[in-house]
């Protein structure tokens, strides 16, 4: 059922954005969210929620942003490269720290941290372009000079190709022997290190990896906007990553874009027909799904499916 | 023979309250230790020393002759020290099987990002485990489903896990229901002969001290009061006035 709900999301998107071409900006985008939830999921399977994880992907869109400048010509994919790299430094080394608390104090430390750096975005105009932002020129993707709407739909392919990639490699870390582990965070930590186990290490593993995803999506979101601003780093879109994660349920990794296209719409369609109203909207989603699906949409999902035929009436 | 564990003049207070009061003590390998005393007296805090969760204010503690006094608690259970605990500590979202899987891992330290976790670890060894403490039909059970004596017994399994020399059982009875403790007894004192593992297990049903124990320490307020065999500790006048009750 998993692969047929992915495949099925996959073929859709491509199909949106082919034959709606003012739709492949928002599908990539929607990607992008998914990407970034998907971090936040691994650290949400170790009992782990952050508040703070769009810090990754405002280094990293940074990153991407003063690689362009610095060095015009570079191509997109070394560009993506670049911000993925500047992520995982930053969460190797702020995982050292934070990895140390737990519960609200992992949550509100990753905020503070991500909070600092949006500030100082905002605050260096001189380096950053404060909250003007940096632009960048439409750079060559595998050598080749695109107009926009090609470049556009190269990046949608390539954003597809990263999130089938992403789902079936985070899902098999997530049934991994570090993974497993990882999750054992959460239920009980002293057994762990009573196994010879080190549960900081672990989940600074996990930290990292989170800290990658996010950074991927830092970077095609600057790649397909053309410009980065402080606002990526934001606690605001910070919660959104929480968000989309809930509703789409940390068991599973495609929770995280089935998480993404119930945001997107209900977004879409909130700010299309209920303009004023468009956060209680998505208040209310969230109430449902927690009261309706605990384990988020994909949890119900699966539970469904998985339940023995003759339970139904 | 050199003693298994040994410890010397083991300090530690909490506030006012003298947990551990200057303990020497040895355990030899092939020893069947049960510890008494009334709740306070210090037997779980002496346990988190040896075991590296609590660190003395001074005194040593030797696991084979080594020194373990400041290292934590997952390099002390690499060397054969295991323990359970009074709360079994257990991964209740993971099934049985899973719990001794990550156990398994957790002996060999490290874990793979890419192979799946039954696969990285011996299946026979976990059926077998399973099976050596009377869990094999309930292997694909979530961890939280169990009872109570279940639970306990998969503490125990998971601890086996690691391969241990020593395994220490923090009243392993405690919360089991009087007519099943003895079966639980049994359960865990056979994988300990099969396992070759040497068992300490806090324990104040005197019964099962009896029958399962070749030697006794008696704690009193941080010390030990007396330490021998279950006949010599527990006719002594003052265990037997103290823990035991008698007037």
């Amino acid at each position: 059922m998993v692969r047929n709900i992915a495949w099925a999301g996959a073929l859709t998107c491509l199909i949106l954005g082919l034959v709606f071409p003012w739709s492949k900006t928002p599908l990539i985008m929607g990607l992008c969210y998914a990407m970034a939830s998907l971090g936040v999921a691994i650290m949400m399977r170790a009992g782990q929620v952050s508040f703070g994880h769009a810090l990754f992907a405002a280094i990293s869109a940074y990153g991407v942003a003063f690689t362009a400048r610095s060095f015009p010509g570079t191509d997109g994919l070394i560009l993506v490269l670049v911000g993925m790299l500047c992520s995982g430094l930053a969460g190797a080394v702020i995982g050292l720290f934070v990895v140390r608390y737990r519960g609200i104090f992992f949550g509100m430390l990753n905020l503070a941290l991500s909070m600092v750096l949006f500030s100082m975005l905002g605050k260096f105009y001189n380096f950053t372009g404060g909250t003007d932002g940096l632009r960048i020129q439409r750079p060559d993707l595998l050598g080749q000079t695109l107009e926009r709407s090609d470049f556009e739909t190269a990046l949608l392919v390539i954003a597809l190709v990263c999130s089938a990639l992403l789902v079936w490699l985070i899902q098999r870390y997530f049934k991994s022997a570090a993974g497993e582990a990882l999750s054992a965070i959460k239920s009980n930590e002293t057994r762990l290190e009573y196994l010879g186990l080190s549960a900081k290490r672990i989940l600074w593993q996990g930290y990292v990896l989170s800290a990658v995803l996010v950074g991927l999506s830092g970077a095609l979101f600057v790649l397909v906007q053309g410009l980065v601003t402080p606002d990526i780093g934001s606690w605001f879109r910070s919660g959104e990553y929480v968000f989309i994660t809930i509703l789409g349920g940390s068991g599973h990794a495609l929770g995280s874009f089935v998480g993404a296209v119930v945001f997107e719409a209900v977004k879409l369609f909130a700010s299309a027909y209920m303009t004023g109203v468009w956060q209680m909207l998505l208040g209310v989603t969230l109430i449902i799904v927690i009261l309706v699906a605990p384990d988020g949409i994909m949890g119900l999902l699966r539970s469904k499916s998985d339940a023995p035929k003759g339970d139904k009436p | 023979m050199s003693a298994l564990l040994q410890t010397t003049g083991l300090q530690l207070a909490f506030g006012g309250v003298v947990a551990a009061d200057s303990i020497d003590f040895e355990l030899y390998s092939g020893e069947r230790l049960a510890v008494i005393g009334q709740n306070g007296a210090g037997k779980t805090t002496f346990i988190n020393i040896c075991t590296g969760f609590i660190k003395p204010t001074s005194g040593r503690v030797f696991f084979n002759g080594q020194d373990i006094t400041q290292r934590e608690p997952r390099h002390i259970v690499r060397l054969g020290l295991a323990r359970s605990f009074q709360l079994p500590q257990l991964f209740l979202d993971h099934t049985v099987r899973q719990c001794l899987e990550i156990a398994a891992v957790g002996r060999r330290g490290g874990l793979s990002f890419w192979t799946p976790l039954s696969d990285a670890v011996d299946k026979h060894e976990v059926d077998d485990t399973l099976a050596l403490v009377g869990l094999r039909e309930r292997a694909e059970v979530s961890a939280m489903a169990l009872p109570e004596g279940q639970r306990k017994l998969l503490d125990v399994a998971m601890a086996l896990m690691l391969r241990p020399q020593l395994m220490i059982m923090d009243e392993p009875t405690s919360g089991v229901a009087s007519e099943d403790k003895m079966l639980l007894m049994d359960t865990v004192m056979q994988a300990m002969r099969e396992r070759q593992v040497t068992p300490w297990f806090v324990e104040h049903d005197i019964d099962i001290v009896r029958r399962y124990a070749t030697r006794v320490a008696a704690w009193i307020a941080g010390r030990i009061a007396a330490d021998g065999t279950p006949d010599e500790v527990l006719s002594n006048s003052q265990i037997r006035r103290e823990i035991l009750g008698d007037r």
